[in-house]
């Protein structure tokens, strides 16, 4: 009887890791297809920038888009925290959709790509969502605000921030953005923000500009957070993004005494000027309902309405919620007009894109009216994430 | 260095499933041993390297 029993509950207890298990494993192998679009001139790895993490999950496609007219260079950061979808498919849109007829523009479309490969532990996220295209559809891996454990592990009891040695928090270990400017013989997330150190540093990057998404109960929410190098250009992109893009966006200044994060050590370690944007996401907050794609993509959830009722939270809501066409109009339409402006104040170092759609044109097409058909992609223009 | 770290951590979970599998094996009551399954899929998942 008992060994009828433990044989009924080993089965019962394979049949879960069988399941769970190839949950897990198709969800870290998915592959997501970038077609690059009409302007880019190169895709390299971001190895080339250092070799430490060659062969790494987080040698991440760096596609690179250059102008016929010599000017300046920008890096867009999309993907730093993959929880944060509407920064990885922003960046996408741009990899599909821009040229550049003055400058460069470097693109990551996975910052962090050992993060967009596991979700919170015991967040019971999806794994995965589907953006609905002309053509039928195009999943992406949902992601986590860390890198996944199995690529780096354990976490310390406390994090040890390299070089400033402030004490953080132990999971910010696998923080991106806790972990910059990195260190070539540091952990994993730190010799990947070494990579991008070292990017920035080799191609003469003007701007970085790091794509996020924020909980509504976060007091930084729709915001450009800037490096004090940065603070003109972004009180003047805010200043005509709130005047002529049809939403809000304010500016916060990037405190000194926070490290590790992209908007304080780019500025403070190379010579580009770091920004980063934040889009509302209540995915994201602690009073969320049912945790689904459903919640993920429409931005929809009646107890975060209720926290706002309640004088909780630092954005707006309302029951039309904060779709994913909202959050990545947003972006785009920050990018543009920060890029108008700086190239309006330096002519010489200008960034001029064009085929990029704006804030209202994003909502009123989807955003995956602007997602390219990977089956018809030829074969040399299709890449994958 | 943090490779060793991580390898002797694998040892350990891998320790940890072992004893777990142990007392799955050597358990009197249904309740124990259910216990045990729960706590074993996780170290498990970890060893096979899926989460």
């Amino acid at each position: 009887m008992m060994k009828t029993r433990k044989a009924l509950f080993a089965f019962i207890g394979a049949v879960l890791i069988v399941f769970s298990g190839k949950s897990f494993y198709g969800s870290r192998r998915l592959k997501e297809p970038v077609v690059a679009g009409p302007g880019i001139t190169k895709v390299r790895k971001l190895s080339e920038f250092f070799q430490g993490i060659k062969g790494s999950i987080n040698d991440a496609n760096v596609y690179v888009l250059e102008g016929k007219k010599p000017g300046g260079s920008v890096l867009l950061l999309g993907g730093s925290h993959p929880e944060e979808p509407a920064g990885r498919l922003a960046t996408w849109v741009l990899t599909e959709n821009a040229v550049v007829e003055q400058g460069r523009v470097f693109i990551l479309n996975s910052a962090n790509r050992s993060a967009t490969t596991v979700t919170r532990l015991g967040g019971a996220y999806p794994p995965d969502f589907t953006i609905k295209t002309p053509w039928g559809g195009q999943k992406f891996r949902m992601g986590d605000r860390w890198s996944n454990p199995l690529d780096q592990w354990p976490d310390p009891e406390v994090y040890v921030h390299y070089p400033t040695r402030q004490e953080l928090a132990y999971v910010d270990v696998r923080n991106l953005n806790r972990a910059w400017p990195g260190r070539p013989d540091g952990t994993l997330t730190e010799r990947t923000c070494y990579a991008l150190t070292k990017l920035i540093d080799a191609e003469k990057i003007d701007i970085v500009i790091d794509l996020h998404e924020a909980e509504l109960q976060y007091p930084v929410i729709s915001a450009i957070v800037a490096h004090q190098k940065g603070a003109d250009l972004a009180a003047m992109a805010s200043m005509m993004i709130s005047g002529s893009e049809g939403f809000e966006i304010g500016i916060e200044y990037s405190p000194e005494a926070l490290r590790g994060l992209s908007h304080r050590e780019i500025g403070d370690h190379t010579g580009a000027i770091s920004l980063l944007l934040e889009a509302p996401e209540p995915f994201l907050d602690a009073t969320r309902g049912r945790t689904d794609r459903e919640l993920l993509l429409t931005g929809k959830d009646p107890f975060v309405v209720r926290a706002g009722k309640r004088g909780l939270l630092f954005e707006k809501i309302d029951e039309k919620g904060w779709p994913i066409d909202v959050r990545v109009g947003r972006h785009t339409s920050a990018i543009l007009q920060i890029l108008e402006v700086w190239s309006g104040e330096k002519p010489d170092r200008g960034v001029v894109l064009t085929g990029v759609p704006r804030y209202n044109e994003v909502i009123k097409k989807g955003v995956g009216a602007f997602l390219r058909d990977p089956s018809k992609a030829d074969k040399g223009s299709l890449h994958f994430e | 260095m943090s490779g060793l770290v991580t390898i002797v951590y694998y040892a350990m979970t891998a320790f940890a499933a072992v004893l777990l599998i142990w007392n799955f094996i050597r358990g009197k009551r249904w309740q124990d041993e259910v216990l045990y399954l729960i706590v074993l899929i996780p170290f498990l998942l970890r060893i096979l390297r899926l989460k």
